[in-house]
């Protein structure tokens, strides 16, 4: 397949595509198939095979919408009207809405949709112009919701390859390295390391292979960006990886998924083979020179493969332990050759900064950090789900605006981003602007993307000690300062909870926090600290009742025990 | 000359491939084995298909992969007890994951697992003495815009209350008294018996 093949089959999907008068969007990513979405897509095609509307009529299973929490989420384009969005879309819903949309409007009727008319389907449309969508900006996840993603062709519509065609034919893989150094893209993972630089530096190691490792370990509990991109749009991963193995001068690749993400591993699985073959992955990638295949890895399990060294060592098929930097991935990394290793979400952004240029990307966001971010918001907010906003955007409009604020007339207390990595910013930097450098003077981090609100009744000791129980659990156990420390400091945070410590207790507690922080081998350890530290900085007067006051304001804690010393003296 | 061969002497060459404990599951690894080329980096790999078709990794399963592989027996150990994902003990026949990423736990998810270990009388981890009931914790399963979320035989259950969710899992065990395990686990352990049947070092094929 060369470029001109490329439009061609673009140009016969898109007709193919306007054929249909109708098409019903279902949502078939992991939220939405939890809550019933796939008999919601086998009620709409038994509905349009009973209208016998095939013809007419098309029902497509694409990856994720949005709004999760809202799910099963249906989309319904018809030609010539505004989308409608739905929610909650049960079998019987599903089956109403081909009624409304498809069998109702004859093709010479006006084909606006006549919501009003039925009652019980108007109290499941989501407005397409709330705060939830407008204030979003989609970029990595623009074809998210509107493709089927285990389609190549649907992807190949949407502009998809175009990108690696473009660089294959017009640039030089030094040109293509300074495009993204010029975008400003900054590494996804949550370092924020900028992803040109990195780039070059692999394109200028000397290896007689090299390698690129894309990075979908996704163990931060609460965030589910990656998967989401997988699972949504596996063909931008692909192409993003294909593009930087042209860059670095690297002919194979592998994603790293997580264990508990099947269908991303089923999808990706599915998109290389679709790709490998129509040629624009495998040997001579676009009738090129370039030859690229890439591999999926699935993990098994271990939050300490997201740091790269380890995650390495899990493809090399040991034990995921990490070992010390430099020698850097980029001159060392798989079987001691120059490995590029990139967040998923990073590689999703390449093909835009390519087709639109640098200085398009980096028009968007803030001085230091450009582009858009993807958050999974979760928690104690109205509306959960995925997000794609512009860097820069303050924390109170992701959880006033697009989040719909806090259910039940309660009050905002905190924000924890990073995960077990990051911190918990309070109330009073709710004006916060969400980039790399805002969010690390909070002594939090950008992380990977899972935001968890939380309101009063939310204990920040409990909070603090349920991370500090996780990096306990996860430390690999290869350095003594976060294989001890962790376990220490989860100690000291359960005396605190219930309600055996001691002030001395909490001095030890901000001295092991230190400790840890400067003296562990990898990341996981040197951030372990980072939730207690910074609860420990914005709630010091919660950790203070519970010790001095045995008193737990949010009534997580049961605090039914009492320290020692007060034993002694009574 | 040509030898007219009988149905039975053209299905022998198929037997031959079979693992010498007649056990079909084997092939299933063997076909993994081949496809990385029996290289040792492929290891996980191996261990997944190996969980996968027997639901828990055996110690014989482990010396069977190292000897495969020809790699020590302690460096397969090592990797399989790394990884939370392999698990060396055969599970019940019905599992029950309680998610515990942050999403879940703000919303009490914590109080689930208690109430679980309560009724059931193990801690999360464990099987019912009776191997009826497996309850463990996950990660996260990313299903956040849902939580509080289990699993229980793998049918999602959102939004649960520690009451609500103790009495679905009373309900499934006692639907599936019977115990036929319900199909929706493809990583269950299907035959548990079957297991114990192929003790024994597995000779390479």
């Amino acid at each position: 397949m060369n470029r001109s093949d490329l439009e061609a089959m673009a140009q016969r999907e898109l007709q193919r595509q306007q054929a249909f008068r109708c098409r019903i969007l279902c949502c078939a990513s992991t939220p939405c198939l939890s809550s019933g979405g796939s008999a919601v897509y086998d009620a709409i095609n038994e509905a349009i095979k009973e209208g016998s509307l095939d013809a007419e009529v098309q029902a497509v299973s694409t990856g994720c919408m949005g709004p999760c929490s809202r799910g099963p989420m249906i989309t319904v384009q018809v030609n010539g009207a505004e989308e409608v969005i739905y929610e909650h879309v049960t079998p019987e819903i599903g089956r109403q809405i081909v009624a409304q949309h498809a069998a109702a409007d004859a093709p010479n009727r006006e084909a606006t949709p006549e919501v009003e008319s039925a009652p019980s389907l108007s109290k499941h449309v989501l407005p397409g112009d709330i705060p939830f969508f407008v204030k979003q900006k989609k970029i990595v996840l623009a074809n998210s919701g509107l493709i089927d993603p285990e389609r190549l062709e649907d992807y190949v519509a949407h502009n998809g390859y175009k990108a690696l065609a473009y660089a294959l034919r017009e640039m030089t893989p030094e040109e293509v390295c300074r495009e993204i150094i010029n975008s400003g893209l900054r590494g996804r993972g949550g370092a924020g390391y900028p992803t040109g630089l990195k780039w070059d530096m692999v394109r200028k190691a000397r290896g007689d292979k090299k390698y690129v490792v894309a990075n979908g370990d996704e163990g931060d509990p609460g965030a589910y960006m990656d998967r989401t991109l997988m699972e949504s749009d596996p063909h931008r991963v692909l192409e993003g990886m294909a593009i930087a193995g042209y860059a670095v001068g690297a002919e194979q690749g592998f994603i790293y998924v997580r264990g508990e993400y099947p269908i991303a591993a089923k999808r990706l699985e599915r998109a290389i083979r679709s790709a490998e073959r129509r040629g624009l992955l495998g040997s001579r990638v676009l009738e090129s020179n370039f030859n690229f295949r890439i591999d999926v890895r699935i993990g098994a399990g271990a939050f300490v493969c997201g740091e790269e060294t380890a995650l390495m060592a899990s493809i090399m098929g040991m034990r995921g332990q990490p070992i010390p930097r430099p020698p850097y991935p980029a001159q060392s990394g798989l079987w001691g050759k120059p490995t590029l290793i990139n967040n998923v979400e990073t590689f999703g952004s390449i093909a835009p900064i390519i087709q639109n240029g640098a200085e398009w990307f980096a028009s968007i966001g803030t001085a230091k950090s450009k582009g858009t971010k993807i958050f999974a918001l979760a928690g104690k907010v109205d509306t959960t789900g995925l997000i794609e906003v512009p860097m820069g955007i303050t924390l109170r409009e992701i959880v006033y605006d697009i989040g719909g604020g806090i259910p039940d007339g309660l009050a905002f207390k905190a924000a924890q981003t990073g995960g077990p990595s990051g911190g918990c910013i309070p109330a009073a930097h709710l004006d916060t602007p969400v980039d790399y450098e805002s969010l690390r003077a909070l002594g939090s981090i950008m992380g990977s993307g899972g935001l968890i609100i939380m309101d009063e009744h939310s204990c920040m000791v409990d909070v603090a000690k349920f991370f500090m129980e996780f990096c306990m659990d996860e430390s690999c156990g290869k350095c003594v300062p976060c294989r001890v420390g962790t376990v220490q400091m989860h100690r000291l945070l359960e005396r605190i909870t219930d309600g055996s410590a001691t002030m001395q207790d909490l001095e030890t507690l901000k001295e092991l926090c230190v400790m840890v922080k400067e003296t562990s081998l990898c990341g996981l350890g040197q951030s372990a600290p980072n939730p207690v530290q910074s609860t420990i900085h914005y709630f010091l007067e919660e950790y203070e009742a519970h010790i001095r006051d045995h008193h737990c304001a949010a009534g997580v804690c049961t605090l039914d025990k009492r320290p020692v010393t007060e034993w002694v003296h009574a | 000359m040509s030898v007219k061969t009988s149905p039975q002497s053209r299905a022998r060459p198929r037997a031959a491939t079979e693992h010498p404990s007649g056990d079909p599951r084997f092939s299933l690894i063997d076909r993994t084995l081949k496809r990385f080329s029996f290289q040792q980096d492929a290891l996980i790999e191996v261990l997944h298909t190996a969980q996968e078709a027997f639901g828990f990794l055996s110690d014989d399963l482990l010396i069977y992969v190292a000897h495969q592989l020809k790699l020590p027996l302690s460096w397969v150990y090592g990797v399989a007890t790394f990884y939370h994902f392999f698990t060396l003990t055969p599970q019940g026949q019905h599992n029950c994951i309680v998610c515990m990423g942050t999403a879940c736990y703000v919303k009490r998810a914590a109080e689930i697992v208690a109430a679980l270990q309560q009724e059931y009388q193990i801690t999360a981890g464990e099987t019912t003495a009776d191997g009826r009931l497996s309850v463990s914790t996950a990660r996260c399963l990313g299903s956040c815009g849902l939580a509080p979320v289990l699993v229980l035989d793998g049918e999602v259950l959102a939004r649960e209350t520690p009451e609500s969710a103790l009495e679905r899992v009373r309900q499934h065990l006692a639907e599936h008294a019977g115990g036929a395990k319900p199909e929706t686990n493809g990583a269950g352990v299907r035959e548990r018996n079957g297991i114990e049947s192929n003790g024994g070092i597995h000779e390479p094929i």
